[in-house]
């Protein structure tokens, strides 16, 4: 079973008055995927910098496999990092950045200096080319590679020093979206294949989704939730996480009983209990999960005032008593047509009320957008004209 | 529209001929022709005379710029690690004495550190000569300083030192930290990251450095006759002589800046080919 190796504990830290992370309490297993998420200035970056030692807490404490690491600085961690924009040295080839590491003198237990023979080195080396696909490019110079193969070079420069972790700061943010998901596919393959533990920052939610064991939500310094990615889909603790991970509809409710939500005037079954009687609250309704039926049989009415192509689906905006949803659906209702829907009791997920409660989740502005576009009776000329007659 | 810009560029163009160009291949014309008017080798043939001041600019002028570097480098460095308000004061601090006219700077020098200049008389007064007459046995009433190789190489250093630390100051500045928490997330200490990552990537700063303060060094003139003292002649004045003083002779004078020139151009295109990896690592 999984060990716990990292340990933030009480961790607050402000420059000068403005705090950046308020009292982070967060334990990362030995061998995990776990994704630091959230928008940017959440702290995400703060907290990775806090683990690799290049910032130290305010206060709170830092733990590496038991042992209190506050003070330590980054090059005595066994902690390496993938920098945002890869920080490879231009002065070095491609082989030498990655031995970069492995040719600092490490001292042994008697407190002596060891130096590794060259052999191991150029051995290593090659094996750290070979795990990220870049044989043969050993002798090329770093400008002469593209972003995504000076990616890899970052990746093998901070693996061949075997660490325990490995730090990875919106890594993929540099490349395309095609060259994105290769290399999201390309790590996960790596972390299992080299068993160690990787903490990865991004505000990519697809790829926090895609990729991790444990996904870490953030926002304004505060760790929202934590919990695998289906929880975090799934189950989002407020407002903020639901909004961020995927889209979502996020409409007013009263808690009339343990599996009963009202929303709407109407009573809607659901499978969450354990709160007050008829406490407001928040639900979350994921436009996946609702079915269109016939207007009269339809829990809900509503009328369709957008419809976006997607490829896969059509996203389509409906009108409920003023309260816009979206909803995916691949079975085309065409704007202006009159429709019902259900909701099963797994498809509504009921969260307590937060600070975030009403920030989030009416579509109406997205929706605005295109209903003077996709308007048919709207014609751009009129205004012209109204414009020449003045 | 890049036609109509270069037009801009025509004065300068004209400037360059008129007065780089034309005057480099008068040189040429004089260093290989005598007062007749004949094509002649007889200038270079002459030139052995000379070795001794040829040594001893290059010498002087080497020893200059080493003790540049080794002044300046860290002083560039801790310039620029320190913090905004520090560097506006050290740039100004840097760039002050250049407000002042070159000579007077010189003569400056010159008061300061002559028989009864004002270092001897801080000596003297702080009984420094006394002391030392006591304990060797020896009678000295003042240093001598002016007229010495050391008192010219001290004039070349305090006048060429800023066009040392500005160049390193500005290559240093410029570089990215992350590359500096990369080495250190990587194992290195402060020196490692110093030797491995900051020394090698600010070295076309010190090769510009080296390229500012040398070749002015190699060719001053008013500096080695005003703290020489007449004992330290350099290329300078031995040119100089050769159109303006005494032993007038222009062919002479082109033939020895022709050499000069020749040696110069050489030593810096055998630095900048060595240094030419890390320069373009840099500038890519």
């Amino acid at each position: 079973m999984s060990k716990e190796l990292i340990r933030l504990a009480n961790c607050t830290m402000a420059f000068d008055d403005e705090v950046v992370l308020d009292n982070i309490n967060l334990y990362i297993n030995d061998k995990e995927f776990l994704t630091l998420l959230g928008p940017s200035g959440c702290g995400k970056t703060t907290t990775l910098r806090i683990i690799g030692g290049f910032q130290t807490p305010t206060s709170g404490d830092v733990f590496f496999d038991g042992v209190r690491i506050n003070a330590v600085p980054p090059h005595k961690r066994a902690i390496n990092t993938v920098f945002q924009k890869y920080a490879l040295f231009p002065h070095l080839n491609v082989y030498e950045n990655i031995a970069f590491g492995l040719r600092i003198p490490k001292t042994d237990e008697k407190g002596k200096k060891v130096k590794l023979p060259e052999e191991e080195i150029h051995q290593r080396v090659m094996e750290m080319l070979e795990v990220v696909n870049l044989k043969g490019f050993d002798k090329r110079h770093i400008t002469q590679l593209s972003g995504g193969q000076q990616q890899r070079v970052a990746i093998a420069r901070a693996l061949v020093n075997k660490p325990k972790v490995l730090l990875l700061d919106e890594p993929l943010g540099a490349l395309d979206l095609k060259l994105r998901k290769d290399m999201q596919n390309e790590l996960k393959r790596i972390q299992k294949a080299m068993e160690i533990t990787f903490i990865y920052v991004t505000h990519d939610q697809e790829e926090a989704l895609a990729m991790s064991d444990t996904v870490v939500v953030m926002d304004a310094g505060k760790i929202q939730q934590i919990g695998t990615p289906e929880d975090i889909y799934n189950e989002p603790k407020n407002a903020f996480v639901a909004d961020f991970i995927g889209e979502s509809n996020i409409i007013d409710g009263i808690m009339r009983a343990d599996g009963v939500v009202e929303i709407f005037n109407r009573k809607f079954r659901c499978l969450d209990g354990g709160f007050e009687r008829d406490e407001p609250v928040d639900v979350v309704i994921r436009p996946e999960d609702v079915d269109i039926v016939p207007e009269d049989q339809g829990q809900l009415k509503g009328t369709v005032t957008n419809v976006t192509f997607k490829g896969m689906q059509y996203d389509i905006i409906v009108d409920f008593y003023g309260f816009k949803w979206l909803i995916q659906t691949t079975d085309l209702s065409p704007v202006g047509s009159r429709i019902g829907i259900k909701i099963d009791p797994d498809g509504i997920h009921v969260m307590k009320k937060s600070h975030y409660s009403g920030m989030f989740g009416d579509y109406s502005s997205y929706s605005e957008e295109y209903e003077e576009i996709s308007d048919a009776s709207f014609d751009p000329d009129e205004d012209q004209e109204g414009g020449d007659e003045e | 529209m890049k036609n109509k810009l270069s037009l801009f560029a025509v004065p300068y163009v004209v400037w360059m001929a008129l007065f780089v160009v034309a005057p480099i291949v008068m040189v040429v014309v004089y260093a290989f022709s005598t007062a007749d008017g004949g094509f002649s080798l007889s200038n270079f043939a002459r030139m052995g005379t000379y070795a001794v001041i040829f040594t001893r600019s290059f010498k002087l002028a080497l020893i200059a710029t080493a003790i540049c570097l080794l002044v300046g480098y860290p002083v560039a460095y801790m310039m620029a690690k320190e913090g905004p308000g520090f560097q506006r004061i050290a740039s100004v601090l840097i760039m002050l004495p250049m407000w002042v006219n070159f000579l007077l700077r010189t003569y400056s020098w010159m008061s300061i550190l002559e028989k009864n200049g004002l270092l001897n008389q801080l000596f003297s007064a702080i009984g420094l000569f006394d002391l030392i007459n006591s304990v060797f046995g020896t009678n000295i009433q003042y240093f001598k300083m002016i007229g010495t190789s050391g008192a010219v190489v001290l004039g070349m250093v305090y006048n060429y030192l800023p066009f040392m630390i500005l160049p390193i100051y500005s290559v240093i500045i410029k570089l990215d930290n992350s590359l500096l928490e990369a080495a250190r997330d990587l194992g290195a200490n402060s020196a490692g990251v110093f030797r491995k990552v900051i020394l090698p990537l600010s070295l076309p700063g010190v090769l510009s450095g080296i390229t500012m303060v040398f070749v002015p060094s190699v060719s001053t003139f008013a500096i080695s006759r005003l703290l020489g003292g007449g004992t330290q002649m350099m290329l300078g004045d031995l040119i100089e002589q050769q159109f303006l003083g005494g032993a007038y002779n222009p062919h002479l004078g082109s033939a020895i800046a022709l050499v000069m020139m020749v040696i110069v151009v050489v030593c810096m295109w055998v630095m900048n080919h060595f240094g030419e990896g890390e320069e373009q690592a840099v500038m890519l």
